[in-house]
């Protein structure tokens, strides 16, 4: 399978503070990887720095997307070559409808101008897949949205722009059992239509592991991944927790 | 590549030649001026007594000593031509129009306008009203939608009746101004239980430099029935200052419902200093939606009197201040008169460049006046360090077991959502757009889908070149 995401010696801080030291990761297309680790352990600062955010700053490695060294592309460009980042804490817009925020994201990523109507018609039979009632269309993005509700707002978004590669960050957390099933039934099933989207599932409990399948495990430790592994390795941190690797390390 | 949008680029910024011009009064205001306004419209005696006394009042008035006292004293009275007759004669039909400007109306999409849904044109050149018209169907229904000059000659008992009933000269010098040298605006009747569906319209035009413009409005919605009037401005640019100060008066009697839309878009030379005013009697609705785009000072504070049960009153005003020479200087007040009188005040502004935006405001309730409800919301965007945004929020409340909600926020930009957006591929310009926009939102929905359109156009000028 072909390499999509390859990082090498990445460095991160963030106000001066180093929070990523020296983290190496390859993803082939088509994968599944889950990223796990404790709160404060780096993940969302890995997530934020893949998607670009202007207050990570790498101070050394690179990474490579799809054969380009992205480092320096903005936010924006990179999620026209196809890296998208489905918020642990997605924000609320006031005022710019669902439709209307994904029409434009839809436009400046897949640069084409499909009709309003057969936009709104995509847009419908994502959110029935999703169980999203189609009045979401027309409120605005997050804006009142309960917890369970934003996260299914963003694997809609996800199923509309259809990334190259999906970092989910906590998709699971704060849903009960029954959105997370949804949650993870819809990943699936994008999954499965478009079989060479690679997902880096970043979480911090096994239970979602339960509906998707992780081809790779990594396990997160004070800005590094100290353990990698099959989807054994998941069941493993869920009986013993993290601390046996922090005494590895 | 992205332009600022300054004075030498201004979207509407052409002008025709001013030698066609049939009369244009000397600089200054005297009282020979005045009486040859009124001559030259050939009005009736009280009409010219009405404005001399007027001119009295305005010489005796003060200025503001609140808002935006620096640049109000800037004005130089003595250097402001105060009439301008832009042709001899008014033309009924389009064909009739000077070629000249019809151009300038073609630029500024007028005819197009008419054609889509336009139900009559008042539209204003320089001070007098050139076209004119009213569609079949409105005349069926005894709606009267004429400009001011016309209705004062063939109406002249109902404008007789109303006019400067709400907005006396005494109100404010610049009330006293307008009362003195006003020509032009517009005069709507609409009989009871008529509800006018279309919204009315009519366009405003400066046109000559340094000549102040001073229409005078009139709506009368008798009961039962219900109109929507649009005001949409824009002038082109000159070097020195030019004076618009209108009086706009809207009478809702027992049940009616009227709502007063405008998009003020002048260039940013101009003093727009306006007094607006509706009383709303027994069931009766009056909505102010409120747009200020452009000027340079803009003070401007509708308001509305709930002086019947029941009665509501709202008003919804978007300012956006934009540039250190531009102060806009608006809000609200609503004055519950009686009881069971509800009303809603939203005012958003944004401020961005160094530009100023004020909400001035004023909820009053008389004593008497019980049961009251009122909501208040103040909501302030700033998009740099540069730039201000000020609350000047007055309540006056002489009743007791009133139900006020009073809530002002100021925000800017977060990175957090520039960086949502932006992570689903959308530009940093197009993001903080998609913010604003959405900001005002509360503003746009609420218009004809033509002005949403041009409204929207209008800011994504205006940010263009937002990014440092």
């Amino acid at each position: 399978m072909a390499e999509l995401l390859n990082i090498k010696d990445l460095h991160v801080e963030i106000e001066g503070k180093k929070i990523l030291h020296g983290l190496n990761l390859k993803v082939n297309s088509g994968e599944v990887h889950a990223v796990m680790g404790r709160n404060g352990s780096g993940k969302s600062t890995f997530s934020n720095t893949l998607m670009g955010h202007p207050a990570y700053k790498i101070t050394k490695g690179q990474f490579e997307f799809a054969g380009t060294v992205i480092n320096n592309l903005k936010t924006n460009e990179r999620a026209k070559l196809g890296l998208f980042l489905g918020f642990q804490y997605p924000l609320s817009i006031p005022g710019v409808t669902v439709a209307n925020f994904l029409r434009q994201a839809n436009k400046a990523i897949k640069g084409d101008s499909v009709s309003p109507k057969e936009f709104r018609k995509m847009l419908y039979e994502k959110m029935d897949d999703l169980e999203i009632d189609h009045a979401f269309a027309t409120r605005y993005v997050n804006d009142g949205f309960s917890g369970g509700e934003k996260k299914r707002m963003e694997i809609l978004q996800m199923a509309m722009l259809e990334p190259k590669l999906a970092i989910l960050d906590e998709p699971d957390s704060g849903l009960d059992i029954d959105s997370l099933k949804l949650v993870a039934e819809s990943i699936n099933k994008f999954k499965k239509k478009n079989p060479d989207v690679s997902v880096l599932l970043i979480t911090h409990y096994q239970r979602i592991l339960d509906y998707i399948k992780p081809d790779k495990v990594h396990v997160f430790v004070d800005g590094n991944i100290v353990e990698s592994g099959g989807p054994e390795l998941a069941l493993e941190l869920e009986k013993k927790g993290y601390d046996w690797l922090t005494v590895v390390k | 590549m992205a332009l600022e949008l300054n004075n030498n680029e201004y979207q509407y910024g052409f002008h025709d030649s001013e030698e066609n011009y049939a009369f244009k009064s000397g600089k200054g205001l005297t009282k020979d001026i005045v009486l040859s306004i009124s001559k030259m419209k050939n009005e009736p005696q009280w009409m010219t007594e009405f404005r001399l006394k007027a001119l009295e009042i305005f010489y005796k008035k003060p200025m503001p000593k609140w808002g935006d006292t620096k640049l109000l004293g800037e004005i130089d009275f003595e250097n402001i031509f105060y009439y301008v007759k832009s042709t001899e004669k008014q033309g009924k039909n389009w064909e009739d129009v000077p070629k000249e400007i019809k151009n300038t109306f073609d630029r500024l999409g007028i005819p197009e306008a008419e054609r889509k849904f336009l139900a009559g044109v008042s539209a204003q050149y320089e001070s007098e009203v050139v076209y004119h018209s009213l569609r079949e169907d409105l005349k069926k229904l005894g709606v009267i939608f004429l400009d001011m000059d016309t209705a004062l000659r063939e109406q002249p008992d109902i404008v007789k009746k109303y006019f400067a009933t709400i907005i006396p000269s005494e109100d404010n010098k610049f009330a006293a101004l307008n009362s003195a040298v006003w020509s032009g605006g517009s005069f709507i009747y609409v009989p009871p239980n008529t509800q006018v569906e279309i919204p009315l319209q009519a366009y405003f035009r400066i046109n000559t430099e340094n000549m102040g413009q001073f229409e005078r409005t009139l709506i009368i919605a008798d009961e039962g029935s219900s109109v929507h009037y649009i005001e949409g401005c824009t002038a082109p640019t000159y070097s020195s200052d030019s004076l618009h100060s209108a009086v706009v008066e809207l009478i809702a009697l027992k049940g009616a419902k009227i709502r007063y839309t405008t998009i003020q878009n002048w260039s940013k030379n101009v003093y727009n200093l306006v007094t607006k005013r509706a009383v709303a009697h027994e069931d009766a609705v009056v909505e102010w939606l409120d747009g200020n785009m452009g000027s340079k000072l803009t003070m401007k504070y509708p308001s509305i009197y709930l002086v019947g049960e029941r009665a509501h009153g709202e008003v919804v005003s978007v300012a956006l201040a934009s540039g250190s020479d531009q102060h806009q200087d608006a809000g609200a007040k609503i004055v519950h008169v009686a009881p069971n009188t509800t009303s809603v005040i939203i005012s958003k502004s944004i401020s961005r460049n160094g530009g100023r935006a004020s909400y001035r405001g004023l909820l009053k309730v008389h004593k008497g006046a019980t049961n009251v409800k009122s909501s208040v919301k103040c909501d302030a965007l700033m998009l740099d360090e540069h730039s201000r945004s000020d609350t000047y929020p007055t309540m006056e409340i002489d009743e007791k077991g009133v139900q006020i909600e009073h809530e002002a926020t100021v925000s800017k930009i977060e990175d957090e959502k520039l960086f949502y957006l932006m992570s689903r591929g959308i530009s940093e310009e197009q993001a903080k757009l998609m913010i604003v926009n959405g900001f005002m939102e509360v503003f746009v929905k609420e218009l004809p889908m033509e002005y949403a359109v041009e409204l929207n156009r209008l800011i994504e000028l205006e940010m263009e070149g937002s990014i440092g």
